[in-house]
């Protein structure tokens, strides 16, 4: 009971968030980095703990999030059933591109999964009968017109998301996954079915990314393939989130979505920065890879020496 | 019926020549992934700065594209060694959960490059207007009453030979010269070649430079026949990881051969299919090749040697 006292403290805090009335613009960052830190803890599940390091997130995020939309636009039905839908649909659409890019190993198949992604970019904006092309999906309601019930929705979904994460890491299952990323040839010898387990692992990240990628669909009203696909702003943006948060930790993709979207909004804000905020991002990343390769949650205790004065060391 | 096998030959020519240039790109990526087993993810985004250093000698001295070859090369080959030096070893020796950390490092460093050439340079595409770029050859200029015509750009031509030239040249230098051997010998075996006497350290850092001269070069000689805008990296670094992974990862003659199939490959989709599906298409031929030949064609040439 002690130990969860604080993740019970932090939820109230989150739950009463939106009474307080802060304006519509905090609240959609807010929802922004709950979606951020959901999709960066799909991929530590997949990249930090099981050491397959995808660089084409966007791929299972876009999947999400066109499945909610072609679910509205083709069969009429409400784009909230891409939640559920988005289950199965990416469970089969990972287990087919893990058929593929698992037989690859480390740099090849984060190149691998993002040709992925970039090639389900292009489908989607030439398969124009399907998907609308370029024009994208527009859901002509939304739901809600505040956004307190988005908020309460996606703090549902990140939560959920965190302790499947928690639970899986905890089992067996990411004893399986750790021995994996540490040596895979060792694993192998040890028993462990290494294809089966990274297969379950990419699933899994998968489902969990189309879903917030489902959310997005009803969230935002509106998709297209340059936005859901996005190799930058999408699956870089998640890498950093994670590198940035601390890789293999339970906290490390939510501290880093509030840094990152934080950061990115207010490069983006200053006209002066709002150019450079690729580069700015680009620095930080060489930054964080050199200096503190394990993430802020993951190097703490390298920060908190850094800071401290050099006579409490002893 | 002519007219389809007009279309299909010049097809095929379009293809034989785009896939010279793209062995180019693949065997600067093939060498860096051989010697350091690291994959250079800003393979494309240094391709584009050599683009632009080409393009405003083109605009403010009237330098050829193809003479400024010799200005890119040296100068990507210089930056290729400070980021091997100052960004990419460093990262070699910390401490960390992930192994891929240089890969994703190779991202930023992308990131950054693009960025900066939008900045300094706009997001405006820009091509270089030489005057032989119209010229073409034509198969009734020299063959008065041939069935079907058929036409050779001069600039892709000219493109394509100096590609085969500058290939040509290295593999006299991997197999000639010593320090060729030195960075064959470091891609085989690490140890092995340590203990025999070479210098890893600095044949790392002299291939990296040599990956970035050669995709340099290629910019060059893509720029008289492409446009150029700085997001064009990221569908380089795809092709030239489509040619390693269809090639072998790392064999300089499976890249050369990879790069002429995904060539040929992507002029037909673009006739036959539409240009917007040439991306699906080389991601096909990466996924059949993963599937059926996941050696890539380094291994098939090395089982005909041994059946012989």
């Amino acid at each position: 009971m002690k130990k969860s006292l604080p993740i019970i403290i932090i939820l109230l805090f989150l739950a009463v968030l939106p009474l307080i009335g802060l304006s519509s613009y905090i609240m959609h960052i807010l929802i922004l980095v709950i979606i951020y830190s959901m999709i960066g803890m799909a991929w530590n599940l997949l990249g930090g703990y099981c050491g397959q390091v995808s660089f084409g997130h966007a791929a299972y995020f876009g999947v999400g999030a066109y499945t909610a939309g072609i679910l509205y636009s083709k069969l009429g039905l409400s784009a909230w059933w891409g939640l559920l839908a988005s289950f199965p649909v990416l469970t089969v659409f990972s287990f087919v591109i893990g058929f593929i890019c698992l037989r690859l190993r480390g740099p090849y198949f984060a190149l691998a999964t993002l040709a992925m992604g970039e090639v389900l970019r292009v489908t989607s904006e030439n398969l124009v009968k399907f998907t609308g092309g370029d024009v994208g999906i527009l859901l002509r309601e939304r739901t809600w017109v505040g956004k307190t019930w988005y908020y309460y929705i996606v703090l549902l979904l990140a939560m959920g998301t965190y302790l499947l994460v928690k639970k899986v890491i905890e089992s067996k299952l990411g004893y399986y996954f750790v021995a994996i990323r540490e040596d895979q040839d060792a694993a192998e010898s040890m028993g462990i079915d290494t294809t089966l387990y990274k297969t379950i692992a990419l699933c899994l990240s998968g489902a969990i990314t189309g879903l917030a990628g489902a959310f997005y669909t009803n969230y935002m009203g509106y998709i297209d393939p340059k936005v859901v696909f996005n190799l930058h702003d999408i699956s870089i943006v998640t890498i950093m989130v994670v590198m940035v948060g601390g890789v293999a930790t339970y906290w490390g993709p939510t501290i880093g979505a509030i840094i990152m979207v934080f950061l990115a909004e207010i490069i983006r804000s200053n006209p002066g920065l709002g150019a450079a905020h690729q580069t700015l991002f680009g620095i930080l990343l060489i930054f964080i890879i050199i200096f503190l390769p394990n993430g802020i949650v993951g190097d703490f205790q390298k920060i908190v020496k850094l800071f401290k004065p050099k006579g409490a060391l002893r | 019926m002519a007219v389809q096998i007009e279309l299909f030959l010049q097809t095929l020519i379009a293809g034989i020549l785009l896939g010279g240039l793209y062995a180019l790109i693949g065997i600067g990526m093939t060498l860096i992934m051989g010697v350091m087993k690291i994959i250079n993810l800003a393979h494309g985004e240094l391709m584009m700065v050599a683009m632009y250093i080409a393009f405003w000698l083109f605009t403010l001295l009237h330098i050829d594209p193809y003479l400024s070859v010799f200005v890119a090369a040296p100068a990507l080959f210089f930056l290729g060694v400070a980021l091997q030096k100052f960004l990419i070893n460093p990262v070699l020796r910390v401490e960390s959960i992930l192994p891929e950390n240089q890969v994703i490092l190779t991202v930023g460093i992308g990131m950054v490059l693009a960025n900066l050439a939008t900045i300094f340079f706009t997001s405006n595409y820009r091509s270089t207007p030489v005057d032989y770029a119209t010229k073409a050859f034509y198969l009734t200029d020299f063959w008065k009453d041939a069935p079907i015509e058929l036409s050779l750009s001069m600039a892709w031509s000219l493109s394509f030979l100096i590609a085969v030239a500058i290939t040509i040249a290295l593999w006299f230098f991997l197999s000639k010269t010593d320090m060729g051997k030195s960075i064959r010998a470091t891609a085989q075996d690490l140890d092995a070649a340590l203990l025999m006497g070479v210098n890893v350290r600095m044949m790392r850092v002299v291939t990296f430079g040599i990956g970035c001269a050669l995709v340099g070069a290629a910019g060059c000689l893509f720029l008289p026949i492409y446009y150029l805008f700085p997001a064009l990296g990221g569908q380089f670094t795809l092709i030239a990881f489509v040619i390693t992974i269809l090639g072998g990862l790392g064999s300089t003659n499976g890249a050369i051969i990879g790069g002429v199939i995904l060539g040929i490959f992507e002029s037909m989709t673009a006739t036959y299919l539409g240009m917007g599906w040439a991306p699906v298409g080389r991601f096909l031929i990466f996924v059949a090749a993963l599937i059926f030949l996941p050696g890539g064609v380094a291994s098939l040439l090395r089982s005909k040697k041994l059946g012989k």
